[in-house]
């Protein structure tokens, strides 16, 4: 089992203080919680991208590569990248870049932007959301795949004869995550290529993740890929640690109270209850994720969102020393204990090249 | 087999003119469906008891505390029935809040019975220039008697109160008719999806 953080790049005010940081602030902020998360033991960064205020992260791959140069192990990831308003050819040659620099270690996660007005920047429609994540992500699927690329579609000008470059590195594709918080479509698109499904479930009550979680478990299984336990998943989640939990309630207050996405709404004690939000004790944040397992079955991948609302750099450093050291050792050896042996762990690029190679040793056998 | 009736008023005091409407339309509704031979199962909810659950629902899409129940009745419901009081010339905000917490598609084919109280007779189009059109928009099927009931319906009018309740028992009537025949034919899509070829037609593959 994979985990890792996510990051909405949001420039928030830290309401304690009345102190916002200014985008550089938060640019470097981010790229040292990445470095953080490797130092700490972790598996992932992920970062959003957004094209309007107050988000920073308007070109991931830029910050990955810099990322990348500065960590060995850690997987760079997105969450997400939107295939709705990107050129899937730019994204194609991006990711394909970034595995290159990186040695491989890069997955990324598609999405398709919920902001309207954003669409019309790049010359498209939200209302064309759906056939656009379709569309775009099939050719994407071929760019990678394919050297030489003919295509006609409904949304990019036609290829004739292309070769995006450079070729993915070993000529392994990067793993592929579909993000969606309730459409049915994208678990269906997810399944039908066998691969992954990202459900951020930071907002939304059980019992609606487990609705789209199983429908791409069960399509999963119904296009070949295996059983539907075996089908790749990963999940949200969103924590605020200290080591009694009053401590972290108290601290955390304010910045639930005041959160752009939260202030206003539930209160704290409701939003903890209904939602995966976890406020207290390095176990009770143990405790909460292990029983994301029991609600969605075996999962491989774990993102937190840590470093959201105006929490300062040096709180959110502190927080996944807290995550690191407390929390994801004992979550490595539970999970671990309690998963069977057919359910597969995520592709990484060392599996994904692996398993071609054995393909390849297998057809020269039979040859 | 059973139908599933669900009352929903947005009356603010309790008890409330508006819950009084609410209370007579569904024993009228409860026996015109049973004069047609069917069970009832009915349900009163009250908004005000979900109001902060509703305002979440609104800020941050988290349905808390006893809305998520709510909901889940109005989506399995055979008929509601849909009562306000009228707050500045239309519905009042928490009834229109809730409607708005609903995923949309919900109350597709769902027979409606519309129902408004007021201080004064001067707002009974409440009915048709407010509630009619929202419910029309949720692609329901609104029965064509409203109930408005103002201060003077409740008996002090030259009436008695007899013309409210005739009105009552028509439109309770018309909603048993539609109620006891409903049949959903929604199609939950998180159990039948549009299969991915289905998603490709038309698309460059």
């Amino acid at each position: 089992m994979q985990f890792g953080i996510f990051s909405v790049s949001d420039v928030t005010t830290d309401p304690t203080t009345g102190r916002t940081p200014t985008e550089h602030e938060r640019i470097k902020a981010m790229v040292a919680i990445a470095v953080k998360a490797e130092e700490v033991g972790l598996d992932v960064f992920a970062s959003g991208e957004h094209h309007n205020r107050p988000f920073v992260a308007s070109s991931p791959t830029t910050m990955l590569g810099y990322v990348a140069a500065q960590t060995e192990k850690l997987i760079l990831s997105t969450s997400t990248t939107l295939i709705t308003t990107n050129d899937p050819v730019k994204i194609a040659e991006d990711f394909s870049m970034l595995q290159h620099l990186a040695d491989g270690r890069v997955d990324v996660m598609m999405g398709r932007g919920n902001t309207g007005p954003v669409y019309p920047w790049f010359g498209k429609d939200i209302r064309q959301g759906i056939p656009l994540a379709l569309e775009n992500y099939n050719l994407l699927h071929r760019l990678w795949r394919e050297d030489v690329v003919d295509w006609e579609g409904k949304f990019r000008t036609p290829l004739q004869g292309f070769t995006s470059t450079p070729r993915p590195l070993d000529e392994v594709p990067p793993f592929v995550w579909h993000g969606s918080i309730r459409s049915p479509e994208i678990a269906e698109q997810a399944a039908y290529y066998g691969d992954g499904f990202f459900h951020n479930n930071i907002f939304w009550p059980a019992t609606h993740t487990r609705k789209l979680i199983s429908l791409y478990r069960r399509r999963f299984e119904h296009y070949g890929h295996g059983g539907a336990d075996q089908a790749i998943v990963g999940l949200g989640g969103q924590v605020f640690m200290r080591k009694n939990s009053q401590d972290a309630v108290k601290e955390f207050r304010p910045y639930f109270d005041n959160a752009p996405v939260y202030g206003g709404g539930p209160s704290l004690e409701e939003f903890t209850r209904e939602t995966p939000l976890t406020v207290g004790s390095p176990q009770e944040v143990i405790d909460r994720t292990l029983g994301f397992r029991e609600m969605f079955g075996d999962y491989q991948r774990q993102l937190f969102l840590m470093d959201h609302a105006g929490l300062p750099l040096k709180t959110v450093l502190e927080q996944l020393d807290l995550l690191g050291e407390e929390v994801v050792p004992v979550l490595r050896k539970e999970f671990a204990a309690m998963k069977p042996a057919h359910v597969p762990d995520a592709p990484t690029h060392a599996s994904l090249l692996a398993a071609k190679e054995q393909a390849a040793t297998k057809t020269e056998e039979t040859r | 087999m059973t139908r599933k009736l669900v009352t929903v008023t947005a009356g603010m005091s309790n008890p409330s003119s508006t819950r009084l409407l609410a209370d007579r339309l569904t024993a009228a509704a409860e026996e015109a469906m049973v004069e047609r031979d069917e069970k009832v199962e009915a349900r009163v909810v009250e908004l005000r008891e979900v109001a902060h659950d509703i305002m979440n629902a609104m800020t941050t899409r988290v349905p808390t505390g006893e809305l998520p129940g709510v909901l889940s009745d109005i989506a399995d419901a055979d008929g509601i029935i849909a009562v306000t009081p009228v707050f500045n010339a239309s519905y009042s905000g928490l009834f229109k809040s809730f409607f708005d917490v609903i995923e949309p598609g919900t109350l597709d084919g769902t027979p409606v019975l519309i129902a408004a109280t007021g201080g004064s007779p001067r707002h009974s189009l409440v009915l048709e220039h407010a509630l009619r059109p929202m419910f029309s928009y949720a692609r329901s099927v609104v029965v064509p008697t409203g109930v408005y009931a103002a201060s003077e319906d409740w008996g002090a009018g030259d009436g008695g109160g007899r013309e409210l309740s005739e009105r009552i028992d028509r439109a309770a009537r018309q909603l048993a008719i539609l109620a006891t025949e409903h049949t959903s034919d929604k199609v939950d899509p998180y159990e039948e999806p549009t299969s991915f070829a289905d998603l490709m037609s038309g698309l460059g593959t």
